[in-house]
């Protein structure tokens, strides 16, 4: 299939690879060149035009083939992240008008995927004609990763989601981009992203890959810009698999990178050029940090970078630029304030020519990427009757990232002997397993004597 | 009981809470091999701060990242040397 090389589209972009690019996961290595020129959906793309389309592919590589023939076909494209609950689809589906999905091997037999028209797709391409479907601007969705409740979804364009990609991205086919980050959430999607407009290749991961062998995978791509959260990266860390890998650039995004794993970074890989974006969902890439120290510099605040604007209000940044989603889908309110900046809820504090963040507003708990309210967590440890109050808090640990502590006020009259507490401990963490995923149950509890409680009658809680 | 048992004994009770697999639990063993996640250490590490008293990942200047259950033992063996002392 020919498509104008200066067509919008992502395909558009690829039309003129480099022969040698690839994108690459456990299963398949497919050559950029062969998706310019054909079609991963069997001859469907047809029934998918104009449409508001669900993916709904289980794997990574299926995911980016999809993306690369929607864009510019599809009305909207609603990317659904590998741990959607089930019970959100109905819900998703709806605020998003969805007509139509795409599925592949993993997700074909999925009963709730049941919508007018279900088009396959297959990590196989097969050469077609030029199509002559009309180029439509595709709305990109992507859903936040929710604390509980359905997510929300936050209404990208291509344009916002490839703004942050300079121009200096070398053409020449010899990067190799890696993401430890799922490419159907924002951070990933930003490296599929790079690897199209930068001319790159991609080594995707999978999800059942062993990190071990996704490492030496990347080894053997001659991976060159690797990208992964803090707690990716931590874990890559303590896999002696990292000595496979030897990246020209590093960089973290997703969670707030702190001063001990970007020195790990540079001490394992000390050629390497080291950034730590600060983006999210919905305030898209506000900045990226490359002098290797936590935090940002503060004069971050006072100048418009790259039409980038941040400000502070009441410790909390916000974010104004061409990056942030628009608006949520079918949201009661705003995703930007009526100047047009997205709280982002992140405060942050400074510390001499630097701002650090200091926590999420609310006390809101970022584990491994996945938003947690505390309130939630209390409310299950407050069921056990022998709870008077709780506070659920983050612990961070420079190797493990944050996790969830509880501080439990026993009643009065509950004995205090160890190996009762030790079983009221075991109880409460029963309690908690049967009601909450695994990222919510606290990694421990500790029993106190007392929780402060603020001037305003609630339970005083910390920052991060 | 030792360190090394204290570990041993809860990286058992976390991968049964978890509901994961255990590798045979040898000191040359692979931490990312033993068939704890990243959530079971981070879980590991903090019972191990409830037990012990000591998180000397928390507090090591530099950041530390064992690779085998061998390597695991001797930080907390050494953080607890420097407690005592």
């Amino acid at each position: 299939m020919k498509v104008r090389s200066n067509a919008p589209s992502l395909k558009g972009r690829i039309a003129d690879a480099a022969p040698e690019r690839f994108f690459w996961d456990r299963t398949a290595r497919l050559g950029v060149n062969d998706l310019a020129r054909g079609t991963s959906f069997g001859g469907r793309l047809g029934e998918l035009a104009g449409r508001s389309v669900i993916v709904a592919t289980s794997s990574q590589l299926t995911t980016a083939l999809a993306l690369i023939e929607l864009d510019g076909v599809a009305r909207r494209l609603t990317i659904l992240p590998p741990d959607t609950a089930a019970d959100h689809l109905g819900p998703l589906f709806a605020c998003a008008e969805a007509d139509a999905v795409v599925i592949d091997a993993g997700t074909l037999d999925h009963p709730a995927l049941d919508l007018p028209v279900r088009v396959v797709c297959a990590p196989a391409i097969v050469p077609t004609e030029e199509h002559s479907l009309p180029y439509v601007p595709t709305e990109w969705v992507l859903l936040t990763s929710g604390t509980s409740g359905v997510p929300k979804m936050a209404a990208h364009s291509l344009a916002s989601l490839i703004a942050p990609i300079g121009a200096g991205q070398s053409l020449d086919g010899t990067v190799v981009w890696g993401t430890f980050y799922d490419i159907r959430r924002y951070g990933g999607l930003q490296i599929f992203l790079r690897a199209i407009v930068g001319g790159a290749s991609l080594v995707l991961s999978c999800a059942a890959e062993p990190i071990a062998d996704h490492l030496a995978r990347l080894g053997r791509s001659g991976v060159t810009h690797l990208s992964g959260t803090p707690s990716h990266w931590r874990r890559a860390l303590m896999s002696p698999e990292i000595k496979q890998i030897s990246p020209r650039y590093v960089r973290l995004s997703g969670e707030i990178a702190d001063q001990a794993i970007l020195d790990s970074l540079r001490a394992t890989f000390p050629e390497a050029g080291i950034g730590h974006a600060y983006a999210s969902t919905e305030a898209g890439v506000a900045f990226e940090v490359d002098d290797g120290r936590a935090g940002f510099p503060a004069d971050f605040l006072d100048h418009d970078r790259d039409g980038v604007e941040l400000k502070l209000v009441d410790g909390a940044l916000c974010i104004r630029s061409p990056r942030t989603a628009g608006r949520y889908l079918g949201a009661q309110h705003a995703l930007r304030d009526h100047d047009g900046f997205v709280d982002t809820g992140d405060m942050v504090e400074r510390r001499g020519d630097r701002y650090v963040f200091a926590g999420r507003r609310g006390g809101i708990i970022n584990v491994g990427g996945l938003k947690i309210h505390p309130e939630e967590i209390e409310a299950v440890i407050n069921r056990h009757p022998q709870v008077r109050m709780s506070l659920v808090r983050p612990k961070q640990s420079p190797v493990t990232g944050a996790i969830v502590i509880a501080d439990v006020v026993l009643k009065a009259d509950c004995a205090r002997a160890g190996g009762e507490q030790q079983q009221i401990k075991n109880d409460i963490l029963q309690l908690c397993r049967d009601a909450l995923p695994r990222h919510k149950v606290p990694a421990a509890i500790s029993i106190v004597p007392v929780l402060d409680v603020g001037t305003t009658g609630k339970l005083a809680r910390r920052y991060g | 009981m030792s360190i090394k048992l204290t570990i041993m004994d809860l990286m058992q009770r976390i991968a049964r809470e978890h509901g994961k697999t255990l590798a045979p639990l040898r000191d040359d063993l692979v931490l990312l091999d033993s068939g704890l996640d990243s959530l079971g250490f981070a879980v590991l590490v903090a019972r191990l701060e409830d037990t012990l008293g000591i998180d000397p990942f928390t507090a090591a200047e530099d950041a530390m990242f064992p690779l085998t259950l061998g390597d695991f033992v001797k930080v907390y063996e050494s953080a607890q040397q420097r407690a005592v002392a």
